[in-house]
């Protein structure tokens, strides 16, 4: 099963690929330079990504370097072991929406020093899977079209955030 | 934003202070400016070649005809978009390439559809309803199989790796659910 979902993941893009080039021919497109075309447009949605993205990077890193990520982390722990949650488990709820990389290293971390079967193993991977990178997106998505006024969008993800949390260690604990 | 990004950089700050992290915490601001240049590059590249092929895709109509296809399924939650809409199409293969996990696709096409939205934007600067689904669609980590992480998994011994999709599928789902509610909760609210 998963095998097979693989493989159609490998094969989806190319075939989208061959299929959008074979159709644009067929409408008597001249694919070459309409693909140069939209290409041109890559740099400017960069540019406007980018200060967006270097703001929140640097607020994040820095929040992880100051040690202020661990006083909270530490701050928490003992109403997460209150409510019998690995503390492993809550370092990754909590890194998961700031940083991908810093998540899959936490991740590798985990799997490495409480064994692959541990709860505390179980409940990051299903956090690992199931939270998004929440400030990289809202970086991205909002910088690429200068996006200022985000209303309530950023209270609900973060409240999301945390409902998604409780979800995954209650699913984790459920099932393993 | 403001408030979030005021918080996290004073308390950084105060704490670097407090616990001697001085040096730490200016390193890592240039180290936070590097990465951000390194991912800048490259979203670059990828956004670059599916402006290209997305590109393709409205030269030739076929954009309007996969709107078409689809808008069935994306009005029940984008109420407000018209007729056969691009965004349509931008928003469906955005959903198709995370259910698939294919990130390097998925951002790129995510970039799309927020611009076709707002091209329908009557207020440019300010974000629409629209958007805003969109967003928590797209920070609820849709996924068939969390491939990076049974990789993980399996590369240290873990007996069934596998095991791992079911929960995550069944977790995605109620947070991505929780968050389109909270969303609406929001909405009736806040006007």
């Amino acid at each position: 099963m998963i095998g097979h979902v693989e493989y159609l993941s490998l094969l989806i893009i190319p075939l989208f690929i061959l299929f959008t080039v074979l159709y644009g021919t067929f409408k008597k497109v001249r694919v070459y330079d309409s693909f140069v075309a939209g290409a041109k447009q890559g740099p400017a949605i960069i540019l406007n990504i980018f200060p967006y993205l270097l703001t929140i990077f640097v607020a994040i890193k820095g929040f992880q370097a100051s040690g202020a990520f661990d006083y909270v982390r530490n701050a928490f722990s003992s109403v997460f072991a209150f409510l019998d949650i690995p503390i492993e488990a809550f370092s990754m709820a909590i890194t998961k929406p700031l940083s991908g990389s810093a998540s899959t290293a936490l991740f590798a971390d985990i799997v490495q020093t409480t064994g692959p079967d541990s709860m505390a193993t179980q409940m990051s991977a299903v956090i690992m899977g199931s939270a998004e990178t929440t400030f990289y997106v809202l970086a991205v998505y909002l910088g690429a079209v200068g996006i200022r006024k985000t209303r309530y969008l950023v209270p609900v993800c973060l409240l999301a955030d945390v409902v998604g949390i409780f979800v995954a260690v209650s699913v984790a604990r459920w099932f393993f | 934003m403001n408030v979030v990004w005021l918080i996290l950089i004073s308390v950084s700050i105060v704490f670097a202070i407090f616990t001697g992290n001085l040096e730490a915490f200016t390193k890592s601001i240039f180290e936070g400016a590097k990465s951000a240049v390194e991912i800048s590059l490259y979203l670059l590249g990828i956004v670059s070649v599916w402006m290209g092929i997305t590109r393709i895709l409205e030269d030739s109509g076929l954009i309007y005809r996969i709107a078409h296809l689809f808008r069935p399924l994306i009005s029940r939650l984008f109420k407000n978009i018209p007729g056969d809409h691009p965004s349509i199409t931008a928003i469906t293969l955005n959903v198709l390439a995370n259910l698939f996990g294919l990130g390097n696709a998925a951002t790129p096409l995510g970039i799309k559809a927020m611009q076709e939205l707002d091209a329908l934007n009557e207020e440019k600067g300010t974000v629409t309803p629209e958007m805003m689904t969109f967003i928590v669609i797209n920070t609820a980590s849709l996924q068939l199989i969390p491939f990076s992480v049974i990789g993980i998994l399996a590369s240290y011994g873990h007996r069934n790796p596998a095991a791992v999709v079911l929960p995550v599928l069944i977790a995605t789902a109620i947070s991505a659910m929780t968050a389109l509610l909270l969303l609406a909760v929001f909405r009736k609210v806040f006007r």
